[in-house]
């Protein structure tokens, strides 16, 4: 009989199940049928040269539009990769140096920072938002691009976090004390034994809060101001008021864009299913 | 220097620089995190302001209003609207990874479902609007088809809401199901069968206990979105179809009744803690009991149990 996982002998499948259209093999199809459709029917769309929902004639019409006239669209992802990529260089600062503090010291506060990291994964965007609205206004600080940065920065964090410590448990912990041993300082055997090891760990981190960054909405919606809207924002406007077909050109360049971080992400896809 | 004295000060250079890796984190979310969810518990014990904001006042009112019969129906409707989508979501969830874990093309279903969910949020539930839509998508295939002259209500109602949200979350149901199942040993499943076990007989009763933590996860990551959900019912909902989190931002935003926001969040907050430390505390005793008997062991019990008496009726 195959083994269905090369890498993985204890796996032999033997479990008479080997079938194609067996019932779980059918639902796994028509869930990812259901997964695609709407993304299929907005790329499908996307270049239709009338406005409607009636198939005129394939035209480029909307990409030309999406490309050339909409400044205001440009303007928004212009904030959005500010926003993105401050957001998560911070994050992956202050995240990776607590992993490294948490897995290999013991201090007072240690239990408190590790639930406290977990949080904002779990509480609903909602109460992050309005909650995070409310503590501006109280401090009085105008909304804008930076209460977005300190936003975004807050909910990226867990996930570098996360993604830096699961890293960490296959480091050998022996390495730093042999780095110590041959004289290096902290900040030496910081930099030159921990940080280049736990490299793939910190930039799966990074880009992923810069996808995080760039998708978020509904944080992002209540902590804004004027002259701040990213990209989702401007695209809640079109939804809400007035509707282009330039949004099913843009949904396509998007769905492009996730395909491709995927794609980078895709020796990491099982990692990223088991912590997600 | 003495033994003693060395450790203590290795001690003590371990907590420093413990304490200065982890810090920067720590302040952070407690300054922009903790600071923000302490001020609304506050703020949901006080009086309201004319104009916004509060008023430094104890009070109760904020929970009082939360029992109007409109705000209760509110609440109502979100729980079971919650309880539908993720009883979906799970049910779908089960075979689509068990067939996942299954399959010699992991990698390509997981890019495959992750794709979905990674795209933006607001670009899939438009797609949905220009499926549902009463001159969209489906409504043109079934007029092309002449099965229809005018475009069907199939959006701003309850149904589209479920519908959008078992969408948008099934990732969040997959995910981890996929992951437990695939840890577990399939050949247990072999060894059932050949004790006699149906299917179906085989799968619940070995591979479900099994999979338990992974099922919780599954259940407590799906619903507690769903309950908090904004953007779907207000984009694809009706009129009636409003759910908590709506409530919430209407109430800071339009009516800017801050404590009976902030009463609301609180709501929010302790369903999410509660669904979590369920979570914790079982995937805790499943570790324990792990240490104790391996669920090997564990499972062949089962499955002798389960033979001796008699199988699946």
């Amino acid at each position: 009989m195959n083994g269905r996982n090369p890498e993985n002998g204890r796996k032999q499948v033997m479990f008479h199940d080997h079938r194609t259209f067996s019932f779980s093999n059918i639902v796994m199809v028509l869930v990812v049928v259901f997964l695609f459709l709407p993304l299929f029917v907005v790329v499908l769309y996307s270049f239709n040269s009338s406005k409607g929902m009636t198939w005129d004639h394939a035209s480029l019409v909307w990409y030309e539009k999406l490309i050339f006239d909409s400044p205001s669209l440009w303007m928004a992802f212009k904030n959005s990769l500010i926003i993105a990529l401050t957001s998560s260089a911070t994050a992956t600062v202050l995240g990776t140096l607590a992993a490294i503090g948490i897995k290999w010291y013991r201090f007072p506060g240690k239990s408190y920072i590790t639930t406290v990291s977990y949080l904002p994964m779990v509480l609903p965007e909602v109460i992050i938002g309005i909650s995070m609205l409310i503590f501006f206004s109280a401090v009085k600080i105008q909304l804008g691009m930076f209460t977005i940065f300190v936003a975004h920065t807050t909910f990226n964090l867990p996930f570098v976090f996360l993604l830096v410590s699961a890293r960490l448990d296959e480091f050998d912990y022996s390495t730093i004390e042999a780095a110590r041993d041959l004289g290096a300082n902290e900040r030496q055997t910081l930099l030159r034994v921990i940080i280049p090891s736990i490299m793939p760990g910190v930039l799966s981190g990074f880009l992923m809060s810069i996808t995080m960054s760039l998708e978020d909405f509904v944080i992002t919606f209540f902590v804004s101001g004027p002259g701040s809207g990213t990209l989702p924002l401007y695209v809640y406007s079109m939804i809400r008021y007035g509707v282009s077909p330039v949004i099913n050109a843009l949904s396509f360049v998007m769905i492009l864009g996730t395909m491709l971080i995927a794609w980078v992400f895709r020796r990491f896809l099982k990692t990223i299913a088991a912590n997600s | 220097m003495s033994i003693k004295d060395g450790r203590r000060s290795s001690e003590r250079r371990e907590r420093r620089l413990g304490v200065s890796y982890a810090a920067p984190m720590g302040v952070w979310f407690t300054v922009f995190f903790i600071a923000p969810l302490v001020i609304i518990i506050l703020y949901s014990f006080l009086k309201r302001g004319l104009y916004g904001g509060v008023e430094w006042e104890f009070s109760l009112t904020a929970y009082g209003q939360m029992f109007n019969p409109n705000f209760g129906k509110v609440l109502l409707r979100t729980i079971w609207i919650s309880v539908v989508a993720t009883a979906f979501c799970i049910l779908l969830a089960i075979p689509t990874g068990y067939a996942m874990a299954r399959s010699k093309h992991q990698t390509l279903l997981l890019f495959l479902i992750i794709i979905p969910f990674w795209t933006n949020s607001l670009i899939r539930i438009y797609a949905w609007i220009s499926i549902l839509s009463t001159e969209g998508f489906f409504n043109e295939i079934l007029k092309s088809l002449g099965i229809i002259d005018e475009g069907l209500h199939l959006i701003y109602n309850h149904g589209s809401v479920i519908l959008v949200l078992i969408y948008m979350y099934l990732p969040f149901a997959i995910l981890p199901l996929f992951t437990t199942i695939d840890k577990f040993d399939f050949s247990l499943l072999d060894a059932a069968r050949d004790l006699g076990a149906t299917k179906f007989g085989a799968i619940r009763l070995v591979m479900l206990p099994n999979i338990r933590s992974g099922l919780l996860t599954a259940i407590v990551f799906t619903f507690i979105p769903i309950f908090g959900a904004y953007t779907v019912p207000l984009l694809v909902g009706g009129k009636d179809s409003t759910m908590i989190g709506n409530i919430i931002v209407d109430q800071v935003s339009k009516t800017r009744n801050w404590p009976l926001a902030s009463a609301f969040s609180m709501i929010l907050t302790l369903v999410s803690t509660v669904g979590v430390i369920w979570m914790m505390m079982s995937s805790r005793k499943e570790q324990a009991q792990k240490k104790n008997v391996t669920n090997q062991q564990k499972t062949e019990q089962n499955i002798l149990d389960h033979h001796t008496t008699g199988g699946e009726a």
